[in-house]
């Protein structure tokens, strides 16, 4: 077996402004050819006919937990759900505990484990500050030696707006971009839903929309500052939308992702206390997804990243009050963008390829998210008519925290390559690694 | 209100998901129990055999002196279990008590807590019915039936009334229970505090919001006084128990400016010299303590609808299996 020929799909790759149907010839770990009617020679054909062909999905922004917290989820764990949902790359966050990605010796640790164990390309997030306190910068070098291409103190913000304004010129110095948690603990306090009617009315803690825009405004200008790119996560509130484009306007090198809860959920799902609703930043007001919406159509926002977040059920299954921030959302990011936003017309699917893998391939630096000659062969064969019913039992992470629980979805990843190698058939992983 | 009423709920977790028709039979049914508490012997055989379980989080002497009162009226068996707020977080978890409480084939767990929405989650987790007895700043359905029932009692009927509700709004269970409850049943709400104390978007509860005294007090015919909490939140808001007093302490100078009837009620214990001054807690408008003898019957009807509850659609006398 030499190779494979993915025959009659509709191929999309936007970054080669493709969208046709095509067939795509693999050779080993490259891809070989891309044009009409291939001859497969020796290789296995792939029939994708009525289906969507495009470069393997990129996540920015997923939880592996491992290594400190296999209980919530491990490289092959999340690796799989990656899989399961049409991902053939993710950046894993460095707030792993108790250790968090902060140093060369356990990031060497973590792709001993990468190498073992996963099933999709993993690339590492360093942290920004050691421990993630915010209170000394890490090595910055070293993390990159060691591997990491990109650097986070996800879940928490750099309060010390010096140690940012450091972070972001010595970032730059390295070539690696850095990711902010924007969130200010002293106006978010110790809020768990939206700041609104809906919290108000449940008698919860509110965090207002101030909480992140302020922080993604004070990083926006320090980036500016130090003429550093910066890179905003999780983007949930219309504010932060708005200074994001006028930055943008500006010049000033900042890209932002956003996640699929916050288009396809509102703070009115968190009414029945579910606390699989509960997640930081929190579920906005209708406007807030319309504007979110809106700036994925027009590039404000650059990438939909999923946030994955596992956390087991006994750490779910309490008051809402103490119950962990976060969503798995590996599984369901793909379904969820073919329902909210292609079959709604905010997106197309070359746009949505263009969010989900072209995007964040190259604010990540890494060398995917397009089908052309010689690329490697990270391929995704979607069937977007087809719909399922996202039942626990079919959960591959291993923390089932999903609100998405016994929705109906459509859109559903059929194959999958990673590196050449077929991953996924007709829905069904092939084999554990 | 009619006696044919088919009640169908299996808890009573707030009065934003109780229908208008449900809240007035529980009133309806409250007053027939409140004829029981008068009785020489103030006991009926309606919970016999059932089995009640008071699931304390937080501290409260009224409210589960209350309930047990009300569920020993109906001859059901009561156990108080009380979990120390400290040992929540560390120990056996919400849900897991719940089960285990639930395996000792009880009817009717009453919890109190802390936390907003943990009646909600319980209920989820368990067969039995569960009735909130206060949770977090959430609700306090029992609270506001029995303000309503008294305020019936008092001016013989809710729709059309002027309410105000005075105090710290923003923390108060009590303030949402009886907005729920008062709306429903077509009472003008006023809810009146400092501006830190009035949560957002409380109007689209269908209230008007006010800081001003007066305003709240003008045209009333009864106003509500919650316990201001200076040992928690308030005290942010609102520091100096002093001052407090005197921009919103309910006093008979107030009082005199008033509808001569209004009606004064507060939900207790009362912080004299604070919301409002002893001659207004022990004067001819007050209510206070009419309202704690309402508890029992209230809470009686709570605890027998719930029990006798059917299944949405099911006619006829219940089966018991």
């Amino acid at each position: 077996m030499t190779g494979y020929l993915i025959k009659n799909g509709r191929v999309i790759d936007p970054a080669n402004k493709i969208d046709e149907v095509l067939d795509i010839l693999i050779s080993g770990d490259k891809i070989e050819k891309v044009g009409k009617s291939l001859s497969a020679g020796k290789c296995k054909v792939i029939d994708a006919s009525g289906k969507i062909v495009g470069p393997g999905l990129v996540d920015m922004h997923t939880h592996l937990r491992e290594p400190g917290r296999e209980d919530k989820e491990t490289v092959a764990s999340g690796t799989r759900a990656a899989i399961k949902g049409g991902f053939t790359s993710v950046a894993c966050m460095a707030n792993t505990e108790p250790e968090a990605l902060d140093n060369p010796g356990i990031i060497k640790r973590l792709n001993d484990i990468i190498k073992k164990d996963a099933l999709a390309n993993v690339f590492v997030v360093g942290a920004i500050t050691m421990g993630r306190a915010g209170k000394k910068l890490a090595d910055f070098k070293a993390l990159k030696k060691a591997g990491a291409i990109g650097l986070s103190d996800d879940g928490s913000s750099v309060d010390d707006a010096r140690l940012m304004s450091e972070a972001l010129t010595a970032a730059k110095k390295e070539g690696l971009l850095v990711i902010g948690h924007c969130e200010d603990k002293s106006i978010s306090d110790n809020g768990v839903i939206n700041h609104g009617f809906i919290s108000t009315k449940m008698g919860l803690r509110g965090i207002p929309g101030e909480a992140e825009y302020k922080r993604v405004g004070r990083d926006i200008e320090l980036a500016k500052k130090a003429k550093a790119a910066i890179h905003i996560a999780h983007v949930s509130c219309k504010e932060s939308v708005d200074i994001i484009r006028k930055a943008k306007k500006a010049g000033v090198a900042v890209s932002a992702e956003t996640a699929p809860h916050y288009f396809s959920l509102t703070e009115d799902c968190c009414v029945t206390y579910d606390t699989n609703m509960k997640m930081n930043p929190p579920l906005r007001a209708k406007e807030d997804v319309e504007a979110i919406k809106k700036a994925l159509k027009d590039a404000t926002i650059d990438a939909i990243a999923t946030d994955h977040a596992p956390h087991t059920d006994s750490e779910k299954d309490v008051e809402f009050d103490f119950a962990p921030f976060g969503i798995i959302g590996l599984e369901t990011a793909l379904s969820l963008a073919v329902m909210e936003l292609v079959e709604k017309k905010v997106l197309s699917w070359s746009e949505l390829f263009m969010r989900m893998s072209a995007a964040p391939a190259k604010l990540l630096g890494i060398d995917r998210g397009d089908l052309k000659k010689g690329s490697a062969a990270d391929i995704v064969i979607i069937d977007p008519g087809k719909e399922y019913t996202y039942t626990k039992d079919l959960v591959a992470s291993r923390s089932k925290n999903s609100p998405f629980i016994n929705w109906k979805l459509k859109g559903k990843v059929s194959h999958i390559l990673v590196g050449g190698k077929l991953v996924m058939a007709d829905g069904i992983i092939l084999e554990s690694k | 209100m009619s006696k044919h009423f088919v009640w169908t709920k299996k808890d009573l977790l707030g009065l934003e998901y109780l229908s208008k028709e449900e809240i007035e039979f529980i009133l309806y049914t409250a007053a027939s129990f409140k004829e029981v508490t008068t009785r020489q012997i103030k006991k009926v055989p309606a919970l016999r055999g059932k089995t009640v379980v008071n699931l304390f989080y937080e501290p409260s002497t009224r409210t589960r002196t209350s309930f047990e009162l009300a569920a020993k009226r109906l001859s059901a068996d009561v156990i108080n279990i009380a979990v120390e707020a400290s040992s929540v977080k560390k120990g056996e978890t919400l849900i897991d008590t719940g089960r285990n409480i639930e395996a000792l084939k009880i009817d009717i767990i009453v919890v109190r807590h802390g936390c907003s929405g943990a009646p909600n989650i319980l209920s989820r987790a368990v067969k039995a019915s569960v009735v909130n007895a206060g949770d977090g700043w959430h609700e306090h359905p029992t609270q506001a039936l029995l303000d309503m029932f008294t305020l019936k009692e008092k001016l013989g009927k809710i729709e059309g009334l002027n309410v105000s509700i005075i105090g710290d709004i923003a923390h108060s269970r009590v303030a949402r229970s009886n907005i729920w409850g008062l709306t429903k049943l077509g009472a003008k709400v006023t809810v009146c505090a400092p501006t830190l104390l009035i949560p957002e978007g409380i109007e689209k509860m269908g209230v008007r919001a006010t800081n001003d005294l007066d305003t709240a007090l003008k045209g009333a015919d009864a106003i509500n006084v919650l316990r201001m909490q200076f040992e928690r939140d308030a005290a942010l808001a609102f520091p100096s128990k002093l001052e407090y007093f005197k921009q919103y302490g309910i006093t008979n100078e107030r009082l005199k400016k008033c509808k001569k009837d209004i009606v004064v009620m507060h939900p207790g214990p009362i912080n004299r010299g604070i919301e409002m001054s002893s001659e207004v807690a022990d004067g001819q408008n007050s209510v206070i303590l009419e309202q704690v003898t309402n508890g029992i019957a209230v809470r009686m009807a709570v605890l027998y609808l719930v029990a006798h509850a059917r299944p949405a659609g099911v006619k006829g006398e219940e089966k018991t299996s």
